[in-house]
């Protein structure tokens, strides 16, 4: 267990940035599946309700933003102290724009509704799992400090990006097949890119817990697998 | 524990070549019986400046008083080990302590002026080792206070008593007082304590522009300031050197634990 502060309420501050990125960590991931659900159930009600619950992991991150500026005017922290206040401001933006992405991909569901249901469809549930996973593990790996569990994350986006090149891949055939699908096939490719994107910012979550505790980030290049701008 | 000898960091190639000007080489103190430095090791780079952290009776100043010697007046109290300066061991007995006094300055905790005017505070102690004309005098005790960055505070006032000074101004005095005699080395014993935020501003930033000229070596409480004015940081604990290195690393990512639980305040 970690030791604490000759003076206790800077381990209180340092314990409420965890909290509230744990917080909105779970409104990402909660906004995401939900994207998926309207999309599958094709509810175009339910997916303005997911755009607008965007806003609950905006306002925690501007929280973040205000209570990191306190600490390092008030409490100047020093070595891993110091390394987790910065890591806190880095991940709860990239948990912002995760946020983001999940409202995009219910934004989107709202246009496919227009249009007759397509089988692939499903693919992008398959996806959006693969990413809820990556980033469930890179959050727990924040929450508890646990740098080889983050390793783990960085290497496993490239599955993600992988799946994402097979269906970009799948997508552009459905197009060439049949072109009245290319409006709604696009929409499904803005979708899995924004999907894929998720699986990105969650790589830098696990990356940032890397720093907290080690003070330097990840050795090598990440690996990665979108191939579709080959 | 051993105690720990390691190299001058490496902020970069340039920085890890700088030869050491003052070098402690297995030195321990004693006072009496009590030993309150062990065996330790720490070179004090050239015109860088070195911060010694560390909590309160870590040997911090007697390390101070090994360096320029004050401990000698004490018939109890003595080192062992070497403190090379150029070469020579400023710690061997022989070495004129009279030398020692002008290669290195020492400015204390408190402000401690002579009760004499401000001119006659620098002037003092540079006609103890050289005999100069009063215009000579007048060139270096000018010197001497604007690289105390005193001047033009206090150029229509130098016959004025020092006493008179702000304890901001006296420090700065004290400052320029030990760079008259042109000292290869300075120490700081807590400078800024007693001052305000602005006095405080004004000597880290002297501290930084003396550094051109001098190796610093300076003991602080404060990590800020540590941080701020030091090129190198050293922490030591229970008169052992726990940990010495690059600022930058101490303060974001040191290697040892008891560095890292004293400067997040974690020790206790």
């Amino acid at each position: 267990m970690k030791q604490e502060h000759i003076n206790k309420s800077f381990d209180s501050e340092l314990d409420r940035l965890y909290d509230e990125i744990r917080q909105m960590g779970e409104l990402a991931i909660a906004q995401l599946n939900a994207a998926i659900d309207v999309l599958n159930r094709r509810d175009s009600n339910a997916a303005a309700r997911v755009v607008a619950n965007d806003e609950a992991i905006d306002t925690l991150e501007n929280e973040i933003s205000m209570d990191v500026l306190k600490l390092l005017a008030l409490r100047q922290p020093m070595a891993r102290d110091l390394r987790e206040v910065y890591a806190a401001l880095r991940i709860s933006s990239d948990i912002e724009r995760i946020g983001d992405y999940a409202s995009n991909v219910a934004k989107r569901s709202m246009v496919l509704n227009n249009n007759p249901p397509l089988p692939a469809t499903a693919r992008i549930g398959r996806l959006a799992r693969t990413a809820v996973q990556l980033l469930s593990d890179a959050l727990q790996a924040y929450a508890e400090g646990d740098a080889d569990l983050a390793a783990k994350v960085r290497d496993a986006d490239a599955d993600l990006d992988a799946m994402y090149t097979s269906f970009f891949r799948e997508l552009v055939t459905y197009m060439m097949e049949d072109p009245r699908t290319i409006g709604a096939c696009t929409h499904l490719m803005f979708m899995a890119k924004n999907i894929e994107r998720i699986g990105d910012h969650a790589t830098n979550i696990a990356e940032n817990t890397w720093f907290v505790v080690h003070g330097d980030m990840p050795e090598g290049e990440r690996k990665k697998d979108d191939k579709t701008s080959e | 524990m051993t105690s720990l000898h390691l190299d001058i960091p490496h902020t970069d190639a340039a920085d890890a070549k700088r030869p050491a000007k003052l070098s402690a080489r297995d030195l321990a103190f004693y006072y009496g019986d009590f030993k309150a430095i062990k065996e330790l090791n720490l070179d004090v780079p050239e015109n860088k400046v070195t911060a010694l952290i560390g909590p309160s009776g870590c040997g911090k100043s007697t390390l101070l008083r090994i360096f320029n010697r004050i401990y000698s007046l004490y018939p109890k109290q003595r080192a062992t080990g070497t403190v090379l300066l150029e070469g020579e061991n400023i710690i061997d007995p022989s070495y004129p302590l009279n030398r020692l006094r002008s290669k290195i300055g020492m400015v204390f905790q408190k402000p401690v002026p002579f009760p004499m005017s401000i001119y006659d505070n620098i002037a003092y102690g540079i006609s103890h080792y050289e005999k100069l004309s009063r215009a000579e005098m007048d060139v270096r005790v000018e010197q001497a206070l604007r690289e105390g960055a005193l001047w033009d505070e206090v150029k229509d006032k130098l016959k004025q008593s020092a006493l008179g000074l702000s304890g901001g101004q006296q420090q700065r005095l004290c400052i320029a007082r030990a760079v008259a005699l042109k000292p290869e080395v300075i120490l700081f014993d807590e400078p800024t304590s007693a001052l305000d935020p602005i006095a405080t501003g004004k000597i880290e930033q002297l501290i930084t522009e003396l550094k051109q000229q001098f190796s610093i070596l300076i003991v602080t409480h404060n990590m800020q300031q540590a941080a701020r004015v030091s090129d190198f940081t050293a922490f030591m604990y229970l008169g052992e050197l726990i940990e010495h290195g690059a600022t930058e690393t101490i303060f974001t990512k040191p290697a040892k634990k008891q560095t890292e639980d004293y400067i997040t305040g974690r020790f206790g």
